[in-house]
């Protein structure tokens, strides 16, 4: 069922931008048209081009905001949501613990 | 007359005359207006969801450009619930990695807040290795329960037992007590998982236990909100209104017995919450084109009125899914297309 909804309706997660759409609504409550274009800016992409998996996965590597299939080096887990709160410009809680420790 | 093959709320196949789904789609809507007070579907939007129900795709997709994200409720549970032999950490990185969900969620077998409690750090543990492996948004999830709050699961007297006795303003007691001491919980574990590093807290299955349980849930979100004020909370519910079994408890001056979705996304504003997940429930005896239009019309009433992002429930027996532990891609489609686009929604 959860397959059904993601492919019948949903932007794809870390296949595309759906991750990046999903934090703008849980960091500031914003509604999905907002969130969309909010993102695409950041990314300099139009929001049509968030549910590419094509071209965001080479977005996503560029950026090191972490893949489906990363290659060797690249940013994976914690590395990766580091760039994903610099990109978007949010506070992304786990990251906020590792600065609070004077971790970063 | 062409005949169309559809599906009725308990999954099993029917085959429904034009006339036969007009006349469930035009009674869904009209069902849901009167019982919410809210506007039935339009015309336009009628003839929408008749072309979605006699269109002879096995499964259909929203319009690109009309994509939505999810969240879910449980869902590192469900694998393991399917006897597939993983870890809770891996089947989060599976629903990252293989499902494509734009969010996982992380929670304890039992699913609430109250068992979760004395664990609590080794959820803490479980969750901070999450967060190193995966990229995407994690909710920390459980339900407020106030079933536990009582006997024999809990200290209070049993408001079930008394109430038949006619003991009511005892067992409006009961539930008052049980409030206060679930806010606590729902506090003290919310609280480690955000100190650990959540991204956010689903508390899900939201007013099963009545409108006692809906105000624990309301009363810990607003103390949560004042302690951590970035906190992310989402609001999942238990049901389509709720149920009165105090009858008489209200939240800043309103009465939670009987609400609906429209009305329950204001109190969650106001409690503090960021996304805010009603539910609709599946009539198993009616047809999904008298479900879904139904759905629809509570959905649509509350999205129209709702500040916060709004992700309806639409998993097995709600939101016009049918009710069995194997719901169908071309009634599941549907139900996700159409709530999408006539709803306007914000996720699901």
């Amino acid at each position: 069922m959860a397959i059904s909804h993601a492919i019948a309706s949903g932007m794809g997660g870390m296949r595309a931008a759906g991750d990046l759409v999903a934090r703008m609504q849980m960091t500031r409550g914003m509604k999905i048209d907002e969130a969309k274009a909010y993102v695409a800016d950041k990314l300099s992409i139009s929001v049509s081009d968030l549910t590419d998996p094509v071209l965001m996965t080479d977005i996503r590597q560029d950026l090191e905001i972490g893949s489906i299939n990363p290659l060797p080096g690249c940013a994976k887990g914690l590395e990766a949501k580091i760039r994903i709160a610099e990109v978007l410009d949010i506070d992304i809680n786990c990251i906020r613990r590792l600065k609070n420790k004077g971790l970063l | 007359m062409a005949k169309i093959r559809t599906r009725m709320g308990d999954g099993f196949f029917v085959e429904m005359s034009e006339s036969e789904v007009r006349s469930d789609l035009d009674a869904g809507t009209a069902d849901a207006a009167d019982r919410g007070k809210i506007a039935p579907l339009s015309k336009e939007e009628l003839q929408y969801l008749y072309d979605l129900f006699a269109s002879p795709y096995r499964f259909v997709s929203v319009e690109p450009g009309n994509e939505i994200v999810l969240s879910y409720d449980g869902g590192d549970l469900k694998i393991r619930r399917a006897a597939v032999n993983v870890d809770r950490v891996q089947s989060m990185q599976i629903h990252e990695k293989i499902l494509g969900a734009d969010t996982i969620e992380l929670g304890h077998v039992d699913y609430s807040f109250k068992p979760v409690k004395p664990i609590v750090g080794t959820e803490q543990t479980t969750l901070e290795q999450t967060l190193m492996a995966t990229h995407v948004p994690l909710f920390y999830g459980a339900m407020p329960n106030l079933g536990l709050y009582s006997q024999p699961d809990g200290p209070h007297p049993n408001p079930s037992e008394l109430l038949p006795l006619g003991k009511i303003a005892a067992a409006r007691q009961s539930y008052e007590m049980s409030v206060e001491e679930a806010a606590k919980d729902i506090v003290f574990v919310a609280s480690a998982m955000y100190e650990s590093g959540a991204d956010g807290i689903n508390m899900d299955t939201t007013g099963a236990a009545g409108d006692p349980d809906f105000l624990a849930g309301l009363k810990a979100a607003e103390i949560l909100k004042k302690k951590y004020p970035d906190i992310c909370m989402e609001l999942g519910m238990a049901g389509e209104f709720i149920l009165g079994l105090h009858g008489e408890i209200e939240y800043h001056g309103d009465r939670l017995a009987g609400m609906y979705p429209h009305d329950q996304v204001k109190l969650a504003e106001k409690a503090g919450f960021t996304i805010f997940g009603p539910v609709v429930n599946i009539k198993m005896s009616r047809s999904i084109p008298w479900n879904l239009s139904r759905a629809i019309t509570f959905i649509k009433a509350c999205c129209e009125v709702a500040n916060i992002p709004v992700h309806p429930n639409m998993g097995m027996g709600v939101g016009g899914v049918p009710m069995n532990a194997h719901p169908p891609i071309d009634v599941v489609s549907r139900a996700s297309k159409a709530m999408v686009e006539i709803c306007r929604l914000d996720g699901l």
